[in-house]
């Protein structure tokens, strides 16, 4: 076997147009992969055009007022606005793809939300113009914008919530409050409470009105219980309900970790695949393999020597590739033995799926092609969340996932990627396993079609 | 190939081949029937047959390449040189890097010596740095060949060596294997080129659709057809004709 690999070591070094692809291919999906997770998310390009002549913005609520413009240009923290300075000019830059949307902001939305805040009527709206041409960049628009407004529309709710507290509070309490620019004494329930239970501590026990006075103060001591429970009810609308995740199964890989993983496992799998497909196909191109299986190498042997060798190259460049991701991801250098094993593992299994592929193929285009084929669908597969489809197609596609080496490989060097991951072991039984099973596939193929 | 080179070589061990009723089928379809035949060592023997007659694959069950599916095979197998009709190289390695591939996987106790040998023989000493891609057709072959003897085989099996060489190469060609047969090599080569036969053959086996028509001198093959003894090729066609094919 070494004087096979030291052969193909010097075939691959004199093709350097293929050894700078393994090399450069890698390298380069790594520092994309970083500086995609490492940059912050973009903004998209919005026309922001607001109608609301200046000064005209505010709403009164109460006691207070709110300004709805400064709610507006909230709106512009999550897009990269161009503004314009009217509604066509918005649409137009739509239109001509200068901007992905238009978000505008109607002259009547003080009015609209001073309806609903005082008679409960109306629907306030701020208006979207979306580009409907590429459908992803329009989900990524609306996503950005109704996201945003989400935040917006709680924020206003808690303000009005705040208000309306605030003025409860008064009117329990009693104290000074501006209206229409004038400063007002406000009793309060407690001390008219209290002046009139003084009151009838001061009138004669059978003096007429008492009773009445007596309703009074019933009432105003039930209001005051009523309105002290109140407060804290409004005050808990704004966020009525708290999220309280915990994980109790899965995997607790951090995202960009697993994204890396990803990452690194799809040039795995392509080295390993192609190499060991390629240089198999490549004993048939130059027709030795009848000459190396004429009692110099066993085919079975030939078969290893490919996967060692596919499997020691995807391994390789995976490993610089890591290294290169690792400095815009945190992946943890002291598990560095365990990535080794994985990507050894999972170089192995995808050199032996490669070998398999080359096996029946004739020449080196047919093979590199159907290895491209095959990996693609079996990236895909492996990458379908748990929960995306359900019934029958789940378990082939979990059963798909099962066969080939991808799923395995990408859950060990995820794993070994993270110290707050389950362990690699049972991946890398499983990546053994196919191992050793595409060899002897590939063993049987070799029997069945090499010599013809 | 190098005249000079011969001196170097050593006697080759004295090896026979024998044949008893070989067949070989793929799927539905005889490639070999009941072939017989017994080759004395040293000899030099040419196998021809129309296209599709099985040289080839007799060729490769002698090499050990195909297994014969009825029959009995001695003297032969892997321990015999064989040089395939498509040349068996790794086109992007050197002349030289060819030879010690093979000269390791062979086991040989001196691989480089034997590289060595063999670039002297072949006359490609000065282009032992090459990459085979870049040689002519016929230094293609020519490496082919000496791949094939590196082992020093009592028995070399050759499938229609002299396909593409030019005239040159093929006169060298054969005074080298003249020079091998001289030394005890027992030689077997396919052609389709009856001149050949006629002029350094000496044994005939006429294949035609897998059967052995005939086994003889090329002058036993002229006699046979009755026909005129300057023409092998014309006795060979109207041979086939005689015999329904």
């Amino acid at each position: 076997m070494r004087w096979l690999l030291i052969k193909d070591l010097q075939i691959l070094r004199r093709s350097p147009l293929l050894v700078g692809l393994l090399v450069v291919y890698p390298v380069a999906i790594a520092l994309m992969i970083g500086f995609a997770l490492s940059s912050p998310p973009a903004k998209p390009k919005v026309a922001f055009y607001d109608e609301v002549p200046r000064g005209k913005g505010t709403v009164s609520l109460g006691s207070q007022r709110l300004n709805v413009a400064a709610y507006a240009s909230e709106l512009l923290a999550s897009i990269q606005p161009i503004r314009v300075h009217s509604r066509a000019a918005a649409i137009a830059d739509v239109r001509d793809g200068r901007a992905l949307a238009a978000v505008i902001i109607p002259a009547a939305l003080p009015q609209q939300i001073q309806s609903l805040l005082t008679q409960g009527v109306g629907s306030p709206t701020v208006q979207v113009y979306v580009n409907a041409r590429n459908p992803l960049e329009r989900q990524f628009v609306q996503q950005a914008i109704s996201s945003r407004i989400n935040l917006v529309e709680q924020d206003v709710s808690k303000q009005v919530l705040r208000v309306a507290v605030n003025d409860l509070q008064e009117v329990l309490r009693g104290g000074t409050v501006q209206i229409l620019g004038q400063r007002v004494q406000l009793l309060g329930l407690r001390n008219a409470r209290t002046i009139v239970e003084g009151t009838l501590a001061a009138l004669p026990a059978n003096f007429p009105l008492r009773p009445a006075l007596r309703q009074v103060v019933g009432f105003a001591s039930l209001a005051i219980q009523g309105l002290g429970f109140a407060s804290p009810v409004l005050g808990s609308i704004g966020s009525p309900l708290t999220v309280d995740e915990r994980q109790v199964a899965g995997r607790t890989t951090p995202a960009d970790a697993y994204a890396a993983a990803i990452a690194v496992i799809v040039s795995e799998m392509f080295v390993g695949m192609l190499l060991a497909a390629g240089m198999l196909a490549v004993e048939r191109t130059e027709h030795a393999y009848p000459r190396l299986v004429r009692g110099l190498v066993a085919p079975g042997r030939l078969l290893a020597e490919k996967m060692v060798l596919a499997g020691g190259c995807a391994a390789a460049v995976t490993v610089v590739m890591a290294a290169f991701v690792s400095l815009f991801v945190h992946l943890e250098w002291a598990r560095f033995e365990l990535w080794l094993a994985a990507l050894v593992l999972g170089g192995l299994a995808f050199g032996a799926l490669g070998v398999a592929i080359g096996a029946v193929s004739r020449e080196v285009s047919a093979a590199s092609l159907f290895a491209f084929l095959v990996s693609l669908p079996v990236a895909f597969v492996a990458l379908i969340p748990a929960g995306a489809v359900s019934g029958p197609l789940r378990t082939i596609l979990d059963v798909i996932a099962f066969l080939f080496p991808f799923r395995p490989a990408l859950e060990a060097i995820s794993n070994a990627f993270s110290a707050t991951s389950p362990g690699i072991g049972l991946p890398l039984v499983h990546l053994a396993v196919l191992a050793l099973a595409f060899w002897v596939l590939a063993t049987l193929a070799m029997r069945r079609f090499a010599t013809r | 190939m190098s005249a000079a080179a011969s001196t170097t070589a050593s006697p080759a061990p004295q090896e026979g081949v024998r044949a008893r009723a070989v067949s070989k089928r793929f799927g539905t379809r005889p490639a070999l029937r009941d072939v017989s035949f017994e080759l004395a060592p040293g000899e030099l023997v040419g196998i021809v047959g129309p296209n599709g007659a099985g040289k080839t694959t007799l060729l490769s069950i002698l090499a050990g390449v195909l297994v014969p599916d009825a029959g009995e095979l001695t003297g032969s197998g892997t321990s015999a040189g064989w040089v395939p009709q498509q040349p068996a190289l790794y086109s992007k390695l050197s002349v030289s890097q060819n030879l010690r591939l093979f000269a390791r996987l062979e086991k040989l106790a001196d691989p480089e010596a034997a590289v060595a040998r063999m670039l002297e023989q072949t006359g490609l000493a000065e282009r032992a740095d090459e990459e085979v891609g870049r040689l002519s057709g016929g230094n293609q072959q020519r490496v082919n060949i000496a791949i094939g003897l590196l082992s020093e085989p009592g028995v070399l099996l050759l499938d229609e060596p002299s396909a593409s060489l030019d005239p040159r190469q093929r006169e060298r060609l054969w005074q080298f294997i003249s020079e091998l047969t001289g030394r005890g090599t027992t030689v077997v080569f396919s052609t389709h080129d009856v001149a050949e036969v006629e002029r350094y053959a000496g044994r005939v086996l006429l294949l035609a659709d897998g059967e052995l028509l005939f086994t003889g001198t090329p002058a036993e093959l002229e006699q046979a057809v009755g026909g005129d003894p300057r023409d092998l090729e014309a006795a060979l066609v109207r041979f086939l004709h005689q015999h329904g094919h």
